[in-house]
């Protein structure tokens, strides 16, 4: 592992810590509205008053000045100071709200949304991802360890799904169940669909790496001492395969935030209130709005962050190329 | 010899049809296992969604309703749409003709920007090929969902492009500004496909044609005095192109996973919109319609990389027949 794929794991698993703690980074509620700031910029930080003074991060409230325009102004007649790692990692006090990446078209904090939208989105991906190496190892191992018949009957199916457009079989699995569910329902849903789509690239890879080792001195070995075929596939032939595991997760969670982001997108995903990367880009998609407001491009900058980082883990844009993650798009 | 590339054809294409008939039937299935169907999607009195039910056939078993549909799709006769109320087969080869546009199109400006750029990178070193190469490893983590989205926010905000849609040039227009309409809207749409996929194309190029630099024969071209230019462009290139056309196959299926995602972002009304629409109103035959045509796309592009292949190298053609 060179020191770019350690600090991208590291910033990787930043990121999914930070969607865990999601509703403590978040300075509000993601439902919270502020019925007086719709598509509030930006509101930064600052450190140097209006008369040149060095002071605490602070924030200027912001005005509406201009309902129709959308345009605001900054109250420079008053500082409000950040707050750190209080009830949540930093917020303001008093009635005025504070937007550190602005504010969606019913004023609510993007950055709040973002943060608790990457606990769906990443959660979904990581669950479908250890469902679809669970399901690829079982099918993988029985296959490499099985041979003969077995093995061909498993890797044709295995071919049969890979080489389907991956987006249309989730979209046609989804449409086998009811259009409206709850969150929890939604959330089950996705990781079951992307599992069962995701698994034939680890069954095929698992597969090969059993098929050799299964005929190495350790495991002739380990079937003389009496060991059961179970025994042998888990305790002795899988730790051949954990590098290539460890690839395959690289490839499969960003697979699957992008699919969880396509498909939110659709509409047959998270719905409207619940903040999902997907869901939310729904908003920032109509032209008006991304033209006048840009910050709600924000999960798709997210995207793109987690999808790069994950990337640069695995070392794979050095080297090869993820030609199997056809569910990448 | 011939016998057996004819052979390997036969082959792909049975698997090409297998495919085909195998999708429409699995997607018609799956719409309906879905619970409720067209007419209880529209909540009304319980006597008139029975009376739609019968006028569909939907109150009838799920294997004559098959069978029916089975029957009628060999004619190519698909059904009939509940919710257009139209032939399945008409308003698919529609939106399928705009889908295959917008595919066509964006596989050629990915090939036409990612083979050379991958030349590039693939035989020569210097700033400008860091610069290349540092693009497409960024364009890699940049789906097409983002970059429909991204290019579309830069058009709203210059305006130099129409955003969304496929445009609706006046009837009586000459045909030359219909198309500059048509070429107009098809910009942002190829573009934001192209893009990912150029990247692709581009490493793939570049790592086969490294690798085909080492070989034994290239090094005999060297050895034999040959410029640099014309080792990389007659004898390395030729190799290379091996296995980035295995690639091909995979990649029209990403390319259309991909035309989804953009289709929507930006209301370009081809079959993934459709699609969408179908599994919204629970309309059974469209999805299914929908399905069988992206199916055949898909076995076609596999079919054409597969024969290219096969064509290319002969040994592929005997190892699988």
């Amino acid at each position: 592992m060179t020191i770019r794929q350690r600090g991208a794991l590291v910033i990787a698993i930043t990121l999914f810590a930070a969607a865990g703690l999601a509703s403590w980074v978040a300075p509000y509620d993601p439902g919270r509205q502020f019925p007086d700031h719709p598509f509030a910029p930006p509101m930064l930080p600052h450190v140097i008053d209006s008369s040149g003074h060095l002071r605490a991060p602070f924030v200027y409230p912001l005005h509406l000045v201009d309902p129709l325009e959308r345009r605001y102004e900054e109250d420079r007649t008053r500082r409000i100071p950040l707050r750190w790692f209080g009830s949540s990692l930093a917020r303001v006090d008093g009635s005025d709200p504070w937007f550190p990446i602005g504010s969606d078209g019913l004023g609510r904090d993007v950055l709040s949304r973002v943060t608790l939208g990457a606990r769906l989105s990443l959660g979904v991906a990581a669950a479908a991802t250890a469902l679809a190496l669970l399901l690829g190892i079982s099918v993988g191992a029985a296959a490499g360890y099985a041979g003969g018949w077995i093995d061909a009957t498993l890797m044709r199916a295995a071919d049969g799904v890979l080489v389907l457009p991956a987006i249309y079989v989730v979209l046609a699995l989804r449409g086998a169940l009811p259009l409206v569910l709850t969150t929890t329902q939604v959330f089950v849903t996705m990781v079951a669909v992307l599992g069962v789509v995701g698994w034939p690239a680890v069954a095929r890879g698992v597969r090969g790496i059993f098929v050799t080792e299964r005929r190495e001195e350790y495991a002739e070995a380990a079937r003389a001492l009496g060991a059961g075929p179970l025994r042998i596939a888990l305790v002795h032939l899988l730790p051949a395969a954990r590098g290539f595991l460890g690839v395959q997760l690289t490839i499969l969670v960003p697979a699957f935030v992008l699919a969880e982001a396509t498909i939110s997108f659709a509409g047959l995903g998270f719905a409207a209130p619940t903040p999902s990367w997907g869901a939310m880009l729904q908003d920032a998609a109509s032209a008006r709005a991304a033209s006048d407001a840009p910050w709600l491009l924000a999960p798709a900058a997210a995207i793109i962050v987690t999808v790069l980082v994950l990337h640069m883990a695995s070392g794979r844009w050095a080297s090869g190329l993820w030609t199997d993650a056809s569910l990448t798009d | 010899m011939r016998g057996q590339f004819l052979r390997y054809l036969l082959g792909r294409a049975a698997a090409a049809f297998a495919l085909v008939f195998l999708v429409s039937s699995g997607a018609l299935l799956l719409a309906q296992l879905a619970p409720g169907d067209y007419a209880s999607e529209f909540g009304r009195d319980p006597a008139s969604i029975a009376a739609d039910r019968h006028r569909l056939g939907l109150d009838r078993p799920f294997a004559e309703q098959y069978g029916r549909w089975l029957k009628r799709s060999v004619t190519l006769d698909l059904g009939e749409s509940f919710y257009y109320r139209r032939p399945v087969t008409a308003l698919v080869r529609e939106r399928a003709a705009n889908t295959a546009l917008l595919a066509v199109v964006a596989l050629l400006l990915a090939t036409a920007l990612g083979v050379p750029g991958g030349i590039l990178t693939g035989s020569t070193r210097g700033p400008a090929v860091s610069l290349v190469r540092g693009t497409s490893v960024a364009l890699l983590s940049v789906p097409p969902l983002i970059t429909s989205l991204l290019l579309l926010t830069l058009a709203a905000r210059t305006g130099w492009l129409p955003v969304g849609g496929i445009g609706n040039p006046s009837p009586d227009a000459s045909w030359i500004a219909r198309l500059i309409v048509s070429a107009r809207h098809l910009v942002i749409p190829a573009l934001a496909l192209a893009l990912p996929l150029a990247a692709t194309i581009e490493r793939l190029q570049s790592q086969a044609l490294r690798e085909a630099m080492n070989r034994p024969s290239t090094m005999a071209a060297r050895a034999r005095g040959l410029p640099r230019s014309r080792i990389v462009g007659r004898h390395a290139w030729r190799l290379s192109l091996g296995p980035l056309l295995a690639i091909y196959g995979i990649l029209i299926g990403s390319l259309f996973s991909g035309s989804f995602a953009v289709e929507l972002v930006t209301s370009w009304p081809g079959l993934g919109d459709l699609m969408r629409q179908a599994l919204m109103a629970r309309d059974t035959h469209l999805v299914a319609g929908c399905a069988a045509a992206g199916a055949l796309f898909l076995a076609i592009g596999v079919f054409a990389a597969d024969v290219a292949h096969g064509a290319l190298d002969p040994r592929v053609a005997g190892s699988r027949s």
